[in-house]
């Protein structure tokens, strides 16, 4: 699927520099699969809009090719790419009605008007927007119109949709109800979508693969599984879910394991990820849902200060102090079997080492 | 400013009514000379001033020879004419280089934008008697001075700023992602302007096309010097009609002319608020 072979889209040492010294994008190559749904996510700045726009044809590769089911597009201007796209504020024609925004793509390639009419009612009934054909966008509401943004970029029947956070509008309620559609609708037509968001939940629910993007650098690319469990670099481990980091020096490599050295002369085992050896800064990663209370056999564990309990129903989330990081975060479950916590208390932590990931001390 | 609040002291009492009292002023400033001539127009005596006949509101005071004369005289006839086939002429050049130079200067892209649009409006503040000698002797120099197509294009250059202007201050709220749509979903670029950008921006053009129109339609001081004879315009017509014979006929021509322009307006307005409620600007 990601072969450079039968990529339908690939990026290949892409580099882009809007003022010919800073590269937003840099040596980008990416290959994305036909039907996919790749999400490209990242903080603000870090260079997914620009490869999304590149994509688009809205901005120029300052280096390197981008190729679409094997052609280069470089040299192909926005309106000959025959790709869908959803923008940010929808963009939608607020001097037509809905069928005529629908409509537009198809007059333009010519269409018979009975196969028009046909298309458009089909686009409309997928985003069950049948009833609004005759209404204007700003008689709609926002997610109304992101509805019909989506129909729009899929009436044409294009191979490849880019979505620009499509939901960023939009409250948190009906974003959540249009994940599942949007998803839904990918994988009813088989289209390939490239999906940009800073929202990682996003990316998680909706996304075949994510490719994280920092500092115009694809970061980690993978599905969102092992992206939130074996993230690659302190980065990805931070910005993908809730994260612990504890920072110390590797003293030894043992296999996949590693010996780390707290600041206090404590030691712990790590799965050895991403260190350049005996010696060298280290940043450990624990999931707070990976650290029990209590010490157990062949665990790291710690001494830990309770600080703060929050109550969640399901579970209690507890921020403790750990090592000097006093934003250690453990989710304790509301289960009978555990001794209720209170804050000030000292009491021990531990893991199993493979839980623990060493990553770059960025 | 609709009601005085119950705690308003007398100061405020009084400037309350003098305030309303000089607007009131102001706009009689504005609107006497032009409502002035409309009577004035009716006099039956060839004189400029209201008869003895009119202020005592006899009928024999009030005639309509002066339109008579209008309509019946060719000079005014052919005054006429030239104006209405420079003026729409003209108007239409203003909107097709203003158009485009507002869509220009307003892309991100565009260098030197401050200077460039300086230049192009410098028609709007260059004192018109400069503009009309300047082009009187770079048309005399390419064969256009004396020619129909002269005052066109003289008349254009000065519309153009107001054009520019206009569709100008309308793209500022044109959202740029609408034409990024229109080429992603295939349109070429002259099919995104027609479809897209212009029915966006129509009514700055609209406006731009009227000040472009008017401008040509009472312009006087160019057409003298680019003109001749052949392209003799209402207002030169009145001009010379002041001039040499002191005709109360131009008050009759003004008064249409007032009518139309008044009707003109009016048409406009009208239709631009529809186009903006077509649009969807105001919420419904």
């Amino acid at each position: 699927m990601t072969s450079a072979d039968d990529a339908f889209v690939v990026f290949d040492h892409v580099q882009k520099s809007y003022d010919g010294e800073t590269l937003v994008v840099k040596d980008l190559n990416l290959n994305i699969g036909r039907g996919e749904f790749l999400t490209m996510l990242g903080p603000s700045g870090s260079g997914k809009t620009t490869c999304l726009m590149m994509l688009a044809g809205f901005e120029t590769a300052t280096h390197g090719d981008i190729l679409l089911d094997g052609r280069p597009i470089n040299s192909v201007p926005p309106h000959k790419r025959g790709i869908g796209m959803v923008f940010q504020n929808y963009a939608l024609f607020p001097h037509m009605t809905v069928a005529e925004n629908l409509a537009f793509p198809l007059e333009v390639r010519k269409m018979g008007r009975a196969q028009i009419e046909e298309k458009v009612a089909r686009a409309l009934d997928m985003v069950q927007m049948s009833d609004f054909a005759s209404r204007r966008p700003a008689q709609l509401s926002g997610g109304q119109q992101q509805r019909i943004a989506v129909a729009r970029a899929l009436v044409f029947d294009p191979p490849l949709v880019l979505m620009d956070e499509p939901l960023g509008a939009l409250d948190k309620q009906l974003r959540e109800q249009m994940q599942f559609e949007i998803k839904h609708i990918h994988e009813r037509l088989g289209v390939t979508v490239v999906y940009v968001t800073h929202d990682q939940s996003e990316a998680l629910t909706m996304s075949d693969r994510i490719a994280v993007f920092n500092d115009g650098r694809i970061q980690q690319l993978d599905d969102p599984a092992t992206l939130y469990e074996k993230p690659m670099n302190s980065f990805v481990a931070q910005f993908i879910g809730e994260n612990n980091k504890l920072d110390a020096t590797v003293e030894a490599v043992e296999g996949e394991l590693c010996l780390v050295r707290f600041d206090n002369g404590e030691t712990a085992r790590a799965l050895a990820v991403n260190i350049a050896g005996p010696g060298s800064r280290t940043r450990l990663s624990i999931r707070p849902e990976r650290v029990e209370i209590g010490a157990k056999p062949d665990f790291n564990s710690v001494e830990a200060r309770v600080l703060e309990l929050i109550y969640l129903g399901d579970h209690i989330r507890c921020r403790m102090e750990v090592h000097g990081n006093t934003d250690f975060i453990v989710k304790v479950p509301n289960a009978s079997e555990h001794a209720a916590l209170t804050v000030g208390e000292v009491t021990t932590l531990s893991w199993r080492p493979e839980d623990c990931r060493a990553l770059d001390a960025e | 400013m609709s009601k005085l609040p119950p705690y308003a002291t007398p100061l405020q009492r009084g400037w309350h009514y003098a305030f309303r009292f000089i607007c009131a002023l102001i706009f009689l400033f504005l609107i006497i000379p032009i409502l002035i001539i409309i009577p004035l127009s009716f006099n039956a005596q060839p004189f400029f001033t209201f008869t003895p006949e009119m202020l005592r509101f006899e009928a024999s005071g009030y005639s309509l020879d002066h339109y008579r004369d209008f309509f019946t005289d060719s000079g005014w006839q052919n005054a006429l004419r030239n104006s209405f086939s420079i003026a729409p002429m003209a108007t239409l050049l203003s909107v097709a280089f203003g158009t485009l130079a507002a869509i220009g200067l307003s892309s991100g892209k565009m260098p030197f934008k401050g200077t460039i649009m300086a230049v192009l409006i410098s028609p709007m503040i260059v004192p018109l008697i400069i503009s009309a000698a300047g082009m009187y002797f770079f048309y005399s120099r390419i064969g256009l001075q004396g020619t129909y197509w002269g005052v066109v294009l003289a008349h254009a250059a000065l519309g153009t700023p107001f054009v520019i202007i206009t569709v100008t201050a309308t793209l500022v709220g044109f959202d740029r992602s609408l034409v990024r749509a229109a080429a992603n979903l295939g349109a070429g670029p002259v099919r995104t302007f027609f479809k897209v950008q212009m029915p966006l921006i129509l009514p700055g053009v609209v406006s731009g096309a009227l000040f472009a129109f008017i401008t040509s339609f009472d312009e006087v001081v160019v057409v003298l010097f680019v003109g001749s004879a052949g392209q003799k315009t209402l207002p030169w017509q009145m001009f010379t009609g002041l001039r040499e014979q002191i005709s109360p006929t131009i008050l009759a021509v003004a008064t249409i002319l007032v009518t139309l322009s008044v009707i003109l307006l009016t048409v406009l307005e009208l239709l631009r608020r529809r186009s903006e409620r077509l649009r969807g600007i105001t919420p419904s």
